[in-house]
């Protein structure tokens, strides 16, 4: 379970989180969507501590990983995270991408991370590519290797931060596939997304942000066929 | 024209001797100049300012005096100070060592900012911690782009090393010149020393194309 508690974050004079309050249950689904510049990404990227909250709290369980004294990287052996340009290890290959953090942070065997890594690797129906480098990838494919790198640490949550924005259109397809699979897997993910279809379908919750505040939150059907927000109704009338 | 080069025939093993010393002493002075730019270049970059001041006032004070002043220093001043007879060898890796880390670190501080932010992200993200980071995703990708620096910064010192024919190390150069000073005949045995450091810059220059294409494997 992840708790925010009044979480705030600014740059500068910048406030681009403004008293963030919510509960993500374990096995959840939450597509976060919003306009540009509402904070969705931040508030993702406050979940695995990538940025470092001004103020308020997160809970994961029974820890709280606002705290000062937290092992960052202990929390973050949890928490897989997919990103909008996929920031694979250029100089690795796909399998060696996907077997890094296990050997390093997990302190895996070799064969033991090969071994799970070309199962994941199969999952996300790579297997041909296990010994390319990334850049013989294409977008699609390269997302599909990120995500199966983040799964290789068995994380307990997924963190999405638009996966599929930076893809050609005929490949997001096949990432949002094998993310739908992911989601009957009972993992927790967060997906911040502008692929509506996605979020009505897969979702077992929307979170709507704008201008750095939680707007509404509510079930898909709920939220797309009958925002309560003024803000959520412009927002949809423009994208759907 | 005055040019005889049977005179400086029995010579010649002499001053092929001084490749040795020069190899010697011009790679561990490289190995040591890599480590401690390596550090430097950790600490430029570190967010924490008790690291980085140190490393800045290093590379300005090694990049802003001349290297023969260096060398001469650690030669001759030094035991002056703590009554150490200092041997060349130790003399001349300390000066070139310590003056190479300070351009290394530069150039490794280069590669290192170079490497796309989402790297650390990726990496971060993961639970992969500092040391790791760095020594498995960063540096081998900064390395990759600043190697036809290093190339240069490496080949410089080859060539640089000539300087510690002034301290008495019996490097090319220094043997060169005893022969020279021997026969009264200097320019057969100077030309012979530089047609030898060509050689080795052109080898040189060759591994570093070599490492280069390897590294590019992966383009």
């Amino acid at each position: 379970m992840i708790k925010t508690i009044n979480l705030t974050k600014t740059f500068g004079d910048n406030m681009v989180l403004k008293n963030i309050t919510t509960t993500i249950n374990r096995g959840e689904v939450v597509a976060v969507i919003g306009p540009s510049g509402s904070g969705k990404s931040t508030f993702l990227r406050s979940l695995n501590l990538l940025e470092s909250p001004s103020n308020g709290f997160i809970w994961i369980d029974d820890k709280e990983i606002t705290n000062p004294k937290i092992n960052k990287s202990e929390i973050r052996k949890h928490i897989g995270m997919v990103f909008q340009h996929f920031h694979l290890f250029p100089h690795m290959t796909v399998l060696e991408n996907v077997m890094y953090a296990p050997i390093k942070v997990k302190n895996q065997s070799k064969a033991q991370a090969e071994e799970s890594a070309q199962e994941l690797l199969a999952k996300v129906g790579l297997m041909d590519k296990i010994n390319a480098y990334p850049n013989r990838l294409s977008g699609g494919q390269k997302q599909r290797v990120a995500i199966a790198r983040a799964l290789a640490m068995k994380p307990e949550i997924m963190l999405f931060d638009e996966p599929t924005s930076a893809l050609d259109p005929e490949m997001v397809k096949e990432v949002l596939d094998v993310m739908r699979d992911l989601a009957k897997t009972g993992i927790t993910m967060i997906v911040v997304t502008h692929e509506m279809n996605f979020a009505k379908e897969v979702a077992d919750r929307i979170l709507f942000m704008d201008d750095g505040r939680l707007m509404e939150e509510g079930r898909p059907e709920a939220f797309f066929s009958k925002p309560t927000t003024k803000r959520a109704e412009e927002f949809l009338s423009k994208v759907l | 024209m005055n040019l005889d080069f049977s005179q400086i025939v029995p010579s010649i093993p002499f001053i092929l001797e001084g490749i040795g010393a020069t190899l010697k002493f011009v790679s561990v002075s490289i190995i040591f100049g890599l480590v401690l730019g390596t550090v430097l270049a950790l600490c430029k970059i570190s967010k924490r300012k008790w690291l980085k001041w140190p490393a800045d006032v290093y590379t300005s004070i090694f990049r802003g005096t001349p290297l023969i002043l260096q060398l001469m220093i650690i030669h001759y001043a030094v035991p002056q100070l703590f009554l150490y007879d200092i041997p060349v060898f130790l003399s001349a890796v300390l000066a070139f060592g310590l003056n190479s880390a300070a351009y290394v670190s530069e150039i490794i501080r280069a590669g290192i900012m170079a490497v796309d932010k989402g790297q650390v992200e990726a990496a971060e993200a993961l639970g992969v911690s500092y040391r790791p980071m760095m020594v498995n995703i960063i540096l081998p990708q900064a390395l990759k782009n600043i190697l036809p620096a290093l190339m240069n910064e490496f080949i410089t010192l080859t060539k640089e090393s000539a300087l510690v024919s002034t301290i008495g190390y019996m490097d090319l150069m220094r043997r060169a010149e005893i022969v020279g000073a021997q026969l009264y005949r200097n320019f057969e045995p100077l030309l012979v020393a530089g047609i030898i450091y060509w050689v080795m810059i052109f080898i040189l220059t060759n591994i570093g194309s070599w490492v280069e294409r390897r590294m590019r494997q992966s383009d």
